[in-house]
C-alpha cells in the first residue's frame, strides 16, 4: 500500500477495501440474528427449492435491488431519481393489464388469463423505458435539477398507473407469469436470479464501453468532463433510461408476486429504500465513485433488517423506528469523520482498521 | 509618515503541498490610508488576506496589530480584533431584508423580542452616511450587486472594524458604480479609516491609493507610493522577469523556418459579441504562438471560441484551410483541438479519479463509445505519459487530488498528448506551480512544437511567452491589438505593447 500521511489515505479511500464496511454491518446484523432467532440460518430443501429465512431475505430484496442498481448509476452522475416508485407502478398497471387481456371487467373475481407473456413483458418495460426517458430528457436537455426533474413523475407517474387501472386493484390468476415473481429456477428465487441479471449487465456495460468512466468522471466535475469531450447529455439521459428500466423490471416482478397490480400502492416509498441501499453500499451522493457490489450489500442490509424486525414481532407501530435507528448506525460508520472520531477516543494510534 | 501605523505584516510564509504560496512578503497599513494589494491570479494576494484573517495558519512571520503582536485564529476572531473583509461575492444573506443583514447576529433586543423599529432607525441612518437611501425592509437581494457591496461595507464599520479588506470589489461594478464606492473610500479615508484594497485594475489603482504593494508568484516584490510610480513600471512589476530563478532555463527560440509548411488553424475576424472582438490569426505546424495581456484582456475568451466552448458569431475559423464550425469541444478534438483550460481545478482535473483515469480521458473521448481501452492498455498509455512528463506519483492508480499543483497540470497535459491532438491551446499551463516545475512544461511546450504540433500558449508571465513562442498575440481589452514575430519578441517589447493600451485608454495618466 502507499505510504501517505493519515489525511491524505483518508482521502484517497484506496487504503481499505470500500465494501467492507458495508459487510461488516450485514455480518452484524446476521450475527444478531444467529444468536435471538436460532432457526434463521436455517435452509431446507422442499420441492427442489431452498426454503428458509436467508433465501426469503434474497426474494424480498430483488425489486428493491434492482432499482438501487439502476439508482446507483444515476447518483454516479450527480444525480437523483426519485420516480422509481411510481415507475414501478406504472409498468405493474401496464403488465396486469395485458395479463388479463381482453378481460377488462374490472371488479370482477381475478381473471384467469393466458396471454402470451411476451408482448406483456415488452410493453410494460417499454412504458418504463419511456419514463426512464421522459427523466432523462428534464435533466440533461432542459436542465432541470434532477430531483426536481423525477419528482414530476414521482407524483403524475402514480396518477397515470391509477388511471390505467381505473383506480381499481387489477386481480388475474396466469401461473406463468406468476412464476416471475414466486417461481424458483436452480432452486433459487427467480427474482433473485433476475437482479443478478441485471446487475451483470450493468457490470458488463460499465467495465466494457466507456460508460463507467464517463459516468464517473460526469459525477466527479460535470464542467471538466464536457472540457474533456465528454457528452455528458447523452450519458446523463442514459442513466436515467437504465434507471426507468430497472424500475419497471421490478414493477413486473412485484405484480407477479402479489398477483395483482395496485397502482395506488405499488412501489410507494420503494424510492427511499433504492436510495438507502446504494449509499450504504458506499456510492457518493455527491457523484463520482460508485460500486454496484455495494448495492448489492445494502438492498441486502436493508431486507435482513426489515426481515429481522418482522421475524422478532416488534409491534408495528415501531418497526420504522427501529429500522432508522439502525440506518444511522450503518451510515455513521462508514462515516471517515466518525471513525476519525473513534480513533482519537481510543488513543488515536491504531493502524487503519480493516485494511486487510 | 505623518500617520501611525496600524498594522504591520512582516516575513509572512505560507506554504501548501507542493507550491510556496507566499515567501517573506512583507505589508504594512498606516490609519487614513488606501493601500493597494497587487497581483496575476496566483500571486499570493487572496492567501495573504486568508494569513491575515486566521483562514490559513502562517508557517513563518510576525503580525503586528496597533502596535502588538498578534496570533489570529479565525475570521471571527479577527473580526473581534477589528479586521474585517468584504469578499468579490458578497458573503450576506440575500433574502433577509436590508436591516437584518446590518444587524445579523447581534439584532437590539427589547423584552425578548427583536427590536425591529429600532433595527430599522438604525440602519436608515447607517446608510444615510453612505448617501445610501433604501428601503431597509426590502430583500437585500433585490438590490444591484453595488448596493449590497455598499452594504456589506457599512456592516463591517459597523462591527468597528478598524482595518477594513475590500476583496476585488470593482470587478463585477459598472463605472458609476465604481466612481460611488470610490467616493466613500475616499470619504472613509479622510474619517482616519484603514483600507486593503484588493484588485488586478491598473487604473483603478492610481485613481484611488496611495501606495502599492506587489506580489508576484507569492513573492514580496514592493512597496511603492502610487505617486512615485508609472503605470509602465506598475505592470512590468506585475508581470515580472524572473531572470534569477529560471537563469537554469534555457530553451533556444523556435527555429526560424519552423512552421513554414503552413497554417493547421487560421481565423477570418472570428469574434464573439460581449466576449472578443473579430480577430484574425494563424497558427502554424510547429509553432509556439504566446497569448499576452493582463487578465481580463480576451485570452481565454478567444482559446474558448477556439476549442469551441463558445461559438462564434461573427467570422470564419479554417483548419487545414477548410471553415469548420465548432459547437461544442467533441467537434474541435475531432479535429485535433486540444485545450488544457485556465482554471485547472474547476475545469481541467477530475479529483476523485485516478491519474490512469485523468490521462486516458480525452482519447477514450476520441475512441467513441464501441472501441475501449481495456485496463491494461489504459496503464500502459498512463504509465508512458508519467515517465514522459515525469510526473511525481506514487502509481497511476493514485487519486488526482493528491498531487502537486504541478503535477495536476502535467496530468492534464498528458491527457491531451494522448490523444494525440493537431493543435493544444495551454492557458496558464504554469500558474502557481514552482519553479521546477513551471521550467519543464516550458521546455515541453518548446519540444512539442519542434515534434510538429501546433501550439498555443496563454500566460500572464511575459517572459515566458517571450521564451517560447515564435509570435505573440498581445490582447487588450478583449481585442487582438498587435501581433509580433521573430526579432520583436522580447520581454520589454511585449510589455510595452501592453502598457502603451493602458496610457491610450486613460488620460488621466
Amino acid at each position: 500500500m502507499l505510504e501517505q500521511s493519515p489525511v491524505a489515505a483518508g482521502r484517497s479511500r484506496r487504503g481499505v477495501n470500500p465494501l467492507a464496511w458495508p459487510l461488516l454491518a450485514l455480518a452484524i446484523i446476521l450475527l444478531f440474528n444467529l444468536i435471538v432467532t436460532p432457526d434463521f440460518f436455517s435452509v431446507s430443501v422442499k420441492d427442489g427449492h431452498l426454503f428458509g429465512s436467508l433465501i426469503d431475505i434474497l426474494k424480498r430484496a430483488s425489486p428493491t435491488l434492482i432499482i438501487a442498481l439502476g439508482m446507483t448509476l444515476v447518483i454516479a452522475t450527480g444525480g437523483i431519481d426519485i420516480s422509481v416508485g411510481s415507475v414501478a407502478a406504472i409498468a405493474g398497471s401496464v403488465a396486469a393489464l395485458l395479463v388479463r387481456g381482453s378481460n377488462i371487467a374490472y371488479l370482477k373475481e381475478a381473471a384467469h388469463a393466458s396471454a402470451p407473456l411476451l408482448p406483456v413483458f415488452a410493453f410494460a418495460l417499454l412504458a418504463a423505458a419511456a419514463c426512464g426517458l421522459f427523466n432523462g430528457s428534464l435533466v440533461s436537455l432542459v436542465g432541470i435539477q434532477p430531483i426536481v426533474a423525477t419528482l414530476i413523475l414521482m407524483i403524475t407517474g402514480r396518477g397515470v398507473a391509477v388511471l390505467l387501472t381505473n383506480g381499481y386493484v387489477l386481480n388475474f390468476d396466469h401461473p406463468r407469469f406468476e412464476s416471475v415473481g414466486i417461481g424458483y429456477l436452480l432452486g433459487l428465487p427467480f427474482p433473485f436470479l433476475l437482479a443478478i441479471g441485471v446487475f451483470l449487465i450493468l457490470l458488463l456495460f460499465t467495465r466494457f464501453t466507456p460508460l463507467g468512466l464517463f459516468i464517473q468522471s460526469i459525477g466527479g466535475n460535470s464542467v471538466a468532463s464536457v472540457y474533456s469531450g465528454i457528452s455528458a447529455r447523452t450519458v446523463k439521459a442514459l442513466v436515467y433510461l437504465v434507471s426507468g428500466l430497472c424500475a419497471g423490471a421490478a414493477g413486473v416482478i412485484m405484480t407477479a408476486d402479489v398477483k395483482a397490480a395496485d397502482a395506488n400502492y405499488m412501489g410507494l416509498w420503494l424510492e427511499l429504500d433504492a436510495i438507502l441501499a446504494v449509499v450504504i453500499g458506499g456510492t457518493n451522493m455527491a457523484g463520482g465513485r460508485y460500486s454496484l457490489w455495494g448495492t448489492i450489500v445494502g438492498a441486502l442490509i436493508i431486507q435482513s433488517l426489515t426481515t429481522t424486525i418482522l421475524t422478532r414481532g416488534v409491534q408495528v407501530q415501531y418497526t420504522l423506528i427501529v429500522k432508522a435507528v439502525v440506518v444511522i448506525f450503518v451510515i455513521l460508520i462508514q462515516s471517515e469523520r466518525t471513525r476519525e472520531l473513534l480513533r482519537r477516543l481510543r488513543g488515536g494510534r491504531l493502524p487503519e482498521a480493516g485494511a486487510s | 509618515m505623518p500617520n501611525p501605523e496600524i498594522l504591520r505584516l512582516a516575513g509572512i510564509t505560507k506554504s501548501f503541498p507542493g507550491v510556496l504560496a507566499l515567501s517573506g512578503v512583507d505589508f504594512t497599513l498606516q490609519q487614513g490610508e488606501i493601500h493597494a494589494l497587487m497581483g496575476e491570479n496566483g500571486a499570493g494576494k487572496s492567501t495573504l488576506i486568508k494569513v491575515l484573517t486566521g483562514v490559513y495558519k502562517r508557517d513563518a512571520g510576525r503580525i503586528e496589530y496597533r502596535g502588538v503582536p498578534v496570533e489570529v485564529h479565525s475570521p471571527l476572531q479577527a473580526q473581534d480584533l477589528g479586521i474585517s473583509t468584504v469578499y468579490q461575492e458578497v458573503n450576506l444573506v440575500p433574502n433577509l431584508s436590508v436591516a437584518e443583514n446590518l444587524f445579523l447576529g447581534r439584532q437590539p433586543m427589547s423584552a425578548g423580542q427583536i427590536a425591529w423599529k429600532a433595527i430599522n432607525e438604525r440602519a436608515l441612518e447607517i446608510l444615510a452616511r453612505f448617501d445610501l437611501d433604501l428601503d431597509v425592509r426590502e430583500n437585500l437581494g433585490g438590490y444591484t450587486l453595488a448596493i449590497q457591496q455598499m452594504v456589506a461595507i457599512a456592516r463591517a464599520l459597523e462591527l468597528n472594524a478598524r482595518v477594513l479588506i475590500l476583496d476585488e470589489p470593482t470587478s463585477s461594478l459598472n463605472v458609476e458604480e465604481v466612481d460611488k464606492l470610490f467616493l466613500q473610500m475616499r470619504r472613509l479615508k479622510s474619517e482616519g479609516q484603514a483600507i486593503i484594497f484588493i484588485t488586478h485594475f491598473v487604473d483603478q489603482v492610481f485613481q484611488i491609493s496611495d501606495r502599492i504593494t506587489v506580489l508576484r508568484n507569492g513573492g514580496y516584490i514592493g512597496t511603492y507610493p502610487t505617486a512615485e510610480i508609472t503605470k509602465v513600471e506598475l505592470i512590468s512589476k506585475l508581470l515580472g522577469r524572473e531572470y534569477e530563478k529560471l537563469s537554469e532555463l534555457a530553451v533556444a527560440r523556435p527555429r526560424e523556418d519552423a512552421g513554414r509548411e503552413g497554417a493547421f488553424l487560421r481565423t477570418e475576424a472570428l469574434g464573439r459579441k460581449a466576449s472578443i472582438k473579430p480577430f484574425s490569426i494563424q497558427v502554424r505546424r510547429g509553432e509556439v504562438v504566446g497569448c499576452a495581456g493582463l487578465l481580463g484582456s480576451g485570452r481565454s475568451e478567444l482559446a474558448s471560441l477556439l476549442f469551441g466552448i463558445q461559438s462564434a458569431d461573427s467570422g470564419r475559423l479554417l483548419v487545414d484551410e477548410r471553415a469548420v464550425r465548432l459547437g461544442n469541444p467533441r467537434k474541435a478534438m475531432r479535429l485535433g483541438i486540444g485545450l488544457s483550460p485556465e482554471d485547472r481545478k474547476a475545469q481541467g482535473l477530475i479529483q476523485d479519479l485516478s491519474v490512469r483515469e485523468n490521462i486516458i480521458l480525452a482519447l477514450q473521448v476520441r475512441q467513441g463509445w464501441l472501441r475501449n481501452l481495456g485496463s491494461r492498455q489504459q496503464k500502459e498509455i498512463a504509465e508512458r505519459y508519467i515517465r514522459l512528463l515525469d510526473i511525481k506519483t506514487p502509481s497511476s492508480e493514485q487519486l488526482t487530488r493528491n498531487l502537486s499543483g504541478g503535477n495536476q497540470q502535467k496530468v492534464i497535459i498528458a491527457r491531451w498528448l494522448a490523444s494525440a491532438p493537431r493543435f493544444l491551446i495551454l492557458d496558464e499551463p504554469t500558474r502557481g506551480i514552482d519553479v521546477g516545475a513551471k521550467t519543464e512544461i516550458q521546455k515541453l511546450i518548446v519540444q512539442l512544437a519542434r515534434d510538429g504540433l501546433a501550439v498555443l500558449f496563454i500566460s500572464s508571465e511575459i517572459e515566458e511567452i517571450a521564451r517560447c513562442s515564435g509570435t505573440v498575440l498581445v490582447l487588450h481589452n478583449r481585442e487582438v491589438v498587435e501581433t509580433l514575430r521573430g526579432q520583436d519578441i522580447e520581454d520589454r517589447v511585449i510589455m510595452n505593447a501592453i502598457a502603451e493600451r493602458h496610457l491610450e485608454g486613460s488620460p488621466d495618466a
